[in-house]
């Protein structure tokens, strides 16, 4: 943003400009019509010409301080104030206060006769006393073609036209001329020779019965300009045109990360939901929640004081909220604090163009930090798909640019490929939530998952997407050996698997006493043996000391017996060996 | 035909009377002519000049021819709508009529004038 200013800024200082006040006008002509030079504004009738013109001059007249004079060759001054007023211009005043003056110019050929030389100096005279009347530097002729109506000798006129524009530059007028569109060629009499430094071209197209006004700078002599066709509008506002493919990828983004509305899927989603200004796709076949899942992301939106923009091509608000209501959602009273802003028409109301023109002045108007989209495949119906796509992509930088959040639904039908969408816009979204019906058992049941997200770290889990009276709720899906279950499959499946744990539990139970009493009896039987053992030990001990006292009392005997014999011991016993030995 | 679209060219111009039965304005009527000029230029001198003869040999004293420069006068463009200088406008009798440029063609001047009718249409009426 900031860039472009720079260049528009370096812009100008190449070439002087004349801001026309027209929304968008001034984007892609980079500052305006060229300063002190006529401007060529050629279009078929009907497409805006005179209104293009006047909102030039009152634009000039109210904002930058530059009175007009409006030189209307078709229109009167009350008929053009009368038309214009539906605008919300209001010429009469302007000109009471003297910044604006329209000079009506009536040729009627069947009265006037020529003879002889002649030049356009009464025009000249008109309207330089209109110029320095309110001291003009904005000057509209519409169309001046019609002096090619009214007077018959093209020599003088085309002669005169060169030199009053000449005229008009010398004295620095910012002129605005229209013109007719002619047969292969740009103006029915060729004034694009005479005013040659800006062209813009109007056009007012209908395709398959519905209309799209367009605009293009078909030259702008000096100057860098947006070469499309841009699509514009003419509303109660005025004119406003769409500088939407003079887009770039150089949008800032966010770290801010915001709540879906819905607790579980901002944990699904890296636990914090999804990025500011990222652009969400809800994808599913019909019935599975993907208009509840936006509204409830846009209440979510609201709670934090946010502005969100609802665009429905399928309900009407009060439908919307009705419906709501029955998820425990109350938009309404985001809609009576002026939070949130309905915006309900079919697809086949206005072409894709006049869609993406209205979401783009909305957007400007209301400022708000969400827009939902609900649903974009209908979009195709306005337009075709190729159609529908470029404009989808214009439709997402535009909001990336703000740094709005896009909540797009998207519905998918059955027997296609589910993972695709209408208009061929995943690639360019951030987040995908894919919803899906599961039937099962006679149910059909919703499921919901994180196809992709960009920048975080997202859940794989499928989840079962609950439509409660209190809201959007998510639960786990059972996963087993059966596929996956939901709804009363998964009741009765949960039923059973407790049923299973309970048995099991018991199981273990009975195994833990069993242990218990074992080791008891073990316990008891080593405490046996330990006594036997005791037992016997206190019972050789017993034995061990009578066996001493015996040995005693034997030595002792032995001791009185030899003594009573009087031997010599220890000689009786050598002798003894020695014997022994002999042998 | 041919014969007579030339004797057309050397009849005389109609009466002042006789044109006041054809527009059905009373013959003494007296012509307002306005000619609008921007300055002094030589074209605005010669288209008063070739007007005045035109008057004088077709409407003599019964004319009345006002001058008016828009360079002195540029608010009174708006009102007959001029454009073309020199504009000369009858604005009497009804209904009004413009001829633009210098009136050098005479012949023209005086259909423009009303004072002549268009040549094929005399002829047509002499059938």
């Amino acid at each position: 943003m900031t860039k472009a200013v720079q260049d528009m800024a370096k812009e100008n200082r190449r070439l002087p400009k004349a801001p026309t006040g027209i929304q968008g006008l001034d984007e892609i002509t980079q500052g305006g019509f060229p300063r002190g030079r006529p401007t060529l504004i050629c279009g078929s009738a009907g497409a805006g010409k005179t209104l293009l013109a006047m909102e030039f001059l009152v634009r000039g007249a109210t904002e930058y301080n530059e009175p007009g004079v409006f030189m209307a060759f078709e229109e009167t001054a009350p008929e053009l104030t009368q038309n214009v007023r539906s605008l919300g211009f209001d010429l009469d005043e302007l000109a009471k206060e003297k910044k604006l003056a329209i000079d009506f110019v009536r040729i009627e050929r069947s009265e006037i006769d020529e003879t002889g030389d002649y030049d356009l100096e009464g025009l000249f005279i008109r309207l330089g006393a209109a110029i320095d009347a309110i001291k003009a530097k904005r000057v509209v002729l519409d169309t001046i073609e019609n002096l090619f109506a009214g007077l018959q000798n093209q020599g003088i006129l085309r002669a005169e036209l060169r030199r009053l524009f000449r005229w008009l530059k010398d004295r620095g007028i910012t002129a605005v001329i229209t013109a007719e569109r002619g047969d292969g060629a740009l103006t029915r009499h060729g004034l694009e020779e005479y005013v040659s430094d800006c062209v813009i071209l109007l056009d007012h197209r209908v395709t398959d019965q519905v209309s799209t006004r367009r605009l293009r700078i078909v030259k702008y002599r000096g100057t860098a300009h947006g070469t499309n066709e841009y699509p514009f509008l003419i509303d109660e506002d005025g004119f406003s045109v769409l500088p939407v493919t003079s887009l770039a990828l150089d949008h800032r983004v966010s770290e801010e990360r915001i709540s879906s509305g819905v607790p579980r899927l901002d944990t699904m989603l890296g636990g914090k939901g999804f990025y500011r200004g990222t652009t969400i796709l809800v994808s599913g076949t019909a019935g599975t929640g993907k208009t509840s899942l936006a509204a409830s992301f846009v209440d979510a939106a609201c709670r934090r004081g946010e502005r969100c923009l609802y665009f429905s091509f399928e309900e009407s608000s009060s439908q919307l909220i009705r419906n709501m209501r029955s998820i425990g959602l109350d938009l309404e009273q985001w809609f009576r604090k002026k939070l949130l802003q309905f915006h309900s028409s079919r697809a086949t109301f206005y072409g894709l163009e006049m869609h993406l023109a209205i979401l783009h002045k909305i957007v400007q108007e209301f400022e708000p930090k969400v827009v939902v989209l609900d649903p974009i495949g209908s979009l195709i119906q306005a337009g075709n798909q190729r159609d529908a796509h470029t404009m989808m992509i214009r439709l997402i930088d535009f909001l990336k640019q703000r740094g709005v959040t896009a909540f797009l639904t998207n519905l998918t039908s059955g027997g296609e490929a589910l993972e695709r969408t209408d208009v061929e816009i995943s690639s360019i979204v951030d987040s995908w939530l894919f919803m899906r019906d599961i039937e099962l058992d006679g149910e059909r049941n919703r499921a919901l998952y994180v196809l992709k997200s960009r920048g975080m770290a997202h859940s794989n889990q499928l989840r079962e997407f609950l439509l409660t009276p209190q809201g959007i709720d998510l639960l786990d899906v059972y996963v087993g050996p059966d596929g996956v279950l939901t709804g009363s499959s998964r009741l009765s499946q949960e039923a059973r698997e407790k049923a299973v744990a309970m048995a099991r539990q018991q199981e273990a139970e009975r195994r833990d006493r069993d242990r218990t009493r074992k080791r008891e009896v073990l316990e008891a039987h080593i405490a046996a043996l330990r006594k036997e053992f005791e037992l016997e030990e206190a019972e050789a001990e017993t034995s061990s000391t009578q066996d001493v006292s015996r040995e005693a009392m034997i030595a002792e005997n032995r001791k009185a017996m030899s003594r009573s014999r009087q031997a010599d011991m220890v000689k009786h016993g050598v002798v003894a060996i020695r014997r022994r030995g002999a042998r | 035909m041919k014969k007579s679209a030339t004797d057309d060219k050397e009849e005389k111009p109609l009466s002042l009377k006789e044109i006041g039965q054809r527009d059905g304005a009373a013959a003494d009527e007296v012509w307002q002519l306005r000619l609008y000029v921007a300055g002094q230029t030589p074209r605005s001198v010669a288209a008063f000049a070739n007007l005045k003869k035109i008057c004088e040999d077709h409407l003599a004293g019964r004319y009345d021819i006002e001058v008016v420069d828009l360079m002195k006068h540029p608010q009174l463009a708006a009102g007959d709508q001029i454009l073309a200088i020199p504009t000369l406008v009858r604005k009497l009798p009804q209904p009004l009529r413009k001829i633009v440029g210098d009136l050098r063609d005479t012949e023209r001047a005086l259909v423009g004038l009303q004072i002549r009718p268009p040549a094929a249409e005399q002829a047509s009426r002499q059938q």
